[in-house]
């Protein structure tokens, strides 16, 4: 997954060219779609057209499911525990929904280079700023987030490995006390990059 | 020019005020200083308080005449800062994106913040890098990112903070050569000797105190019989 989240892949699919701002509301409006058809009927269809639309985009198939993995397994999870509490058609409406989501918005991080997007949220907040709110801060925010799911990914990677290799991998306390510590380190860490950088005023 | 006038760090601790950098006052004029000291020494925090991420508790630390505590965003501006880690220096998902973050506020336009980038990486020999996934970068690829980040705002000094900790041989001397052939004033923290031999001046530091300030050959010496004690 590290290696899907968030990463721009240069292209010139329609995806790419489509201005930011619309690609952001149809984002939008697909998650509520999503959302709100959700059934056993319509849900498969939306995760179908979600993987039309990530291959579309240039995401590589077997790639993408190879890296989605540790999804799919969980996917596999949900499905069992849905299936066996509210029934398969729930299953399948949790599942295909959720894949549906994940998909769309791989294929929008996918298309849409980060100062672009960086530029639309700026643009899109700026009118909150008489009210306080600052444009470049809410949208550097935004593009961190992208970037703070592979990382937090990573640190939950390295956390387990650590645990593994002094035979503590069923040891909740060994996985997540130093899970919490270091993703609360890689955020100073982060701040104190910024700060740096002069992006922190 | 980076005056520290006095300079104190103190940090609250469970057990009361603790000090990182004893009251140090030093001019650093020179083209290349190194800073070496065993881990804990306090190199870190005085590399820290040259472009304000550290602030002094007491004194000033002044750089061109600005305070870092005061005018901390200019003098950001002026001093770049290398971490030894650049994972976490490194926060946009590709390196042609990471070196336009750093742009953003300097180049409002954004194709000459494209071009500009590309220029740094194509400089700093990462041009045929600049679209893929930053993880997928090797370590000294990466650490060559994290000073294109820096370059690219041009800062009149660099601050690198071991820079070459986790690197190995070969990725340690192309990083190495990157920063003493660079133009701006470079303040090198490290604990390779080697390196530290091609600074101009070297500080030693230790308990949290600039133990000595001299010629490279030196520092080296004094630091070598510190440790030996």
């Amino acid at each position: 997954m590290s290696e899907l989240l968030g990463a721009y892949r240069p292209g010139s699919t329609l995806l790419h060219r489509m201005p930011v701002g619309p690609k952001l509301a149809v984002v939008a409006a697909w998650s509520i779609v999503v959302v709100a058809t959700r059934g056993p009927l319509f849900s498969p269809v939306l995760a179908a057209l979600a993987i039309g639309i990530a291959i579309w985009s240039g995401l590589a198939l077997r790639r993408t499911l190879r890296t989605m993995r540790g999804f799919l397994l969980l996917m596999v999870l949900v499905a069992a525990f849905q299936t066996w509490q509210r029934g398969p058609e729930v299953a399948v409406t949790v599942v295909t929904s959720l894949l549906a989501l994940l998909l769309v918005g791989l294929a929008f991080t996918a298309t849409t280079a980060v100062d672009d997007l960086l530029g639309t949220v700026e643009r899109i907040t700026s009118p909150l700023r008489f009210v306080g709110v600052r444009p470049e801060r809410v949208a550097l925010a935004f593009a961190l987030v992208l970037r703070a799911l592979p990382a937090v990914l990573e640190v939950a990677t390295q956390t387990r490995d650590a645990a593994r290799a002094r035979g503590l991998e069923r040891s909740p306390r060994a996985l997540l006390v130093p899970f919490a510590i270091r993703v609360v380190a890689h955020a100073y860490a982060t701040g104190d990059a910024l700060a740096a950088r002069g992006l922190d005023d | 020019m980076i005056q520290l006038q006095s300079a104190t760090v103190v940090v609250d601790s469970p057990s009361g005020p603790l000090t990182l950098l004893h009251p140090t006052t030093l001019d650093l004029g020179e083209h290349r200083i190194g800073i070496i000291g065993a881990n804990g020494s306090g190199k870190s925090t005085l590399a820290r308080l040259l472009n304000g991420l550290a602030l002094p508790a007491a004194g000033q630390v002044l750089v061109d005449g600005l305070d870092v505590d005061r005018d901390g965003r200019e003098v950001r501006r002026r001093v770049g800062f290398v971490f030894t880690h650049p994972d976490a220096q490194l926060v946009m998902p590709t390196p042609l994106e990471d070196v336009t973050l750093s742009l953003r506020r300097s180049v409002p336009d954004k194709a000459e913040r494209r071009r500009r980038a590309r220029e740094v990486l194509d400089t700093i020999g990462l041009g045929d890098r600049a679209d893929v996934p930053v993880h997928s970068l090797s370590g000294g690829q990466k650490q060559l990112l994290a000073l294109a980040g820096v370059l690219a705002t041009d800062p009149e000094v660099v601050v690198a903070d071991e820079p070459t900790t986790l690197l190995d041989l070969r990725n340690t001397r192309s990083v190495a050569d990157r920063l003493f052939g660079l133009r701006q004033q470079l303040v090198l923290v490290t604990h390779d000797l080697d390196l530290a031999r091609r600074c101009e001046r070297v500080l030693v530091v230790d308990a949290a105190r600039v133990v000595f300030d001299g010629p490279a050959a030196d520092a080296v010496d004094h630091y070598v019989a510190l440790s030996d004690v």
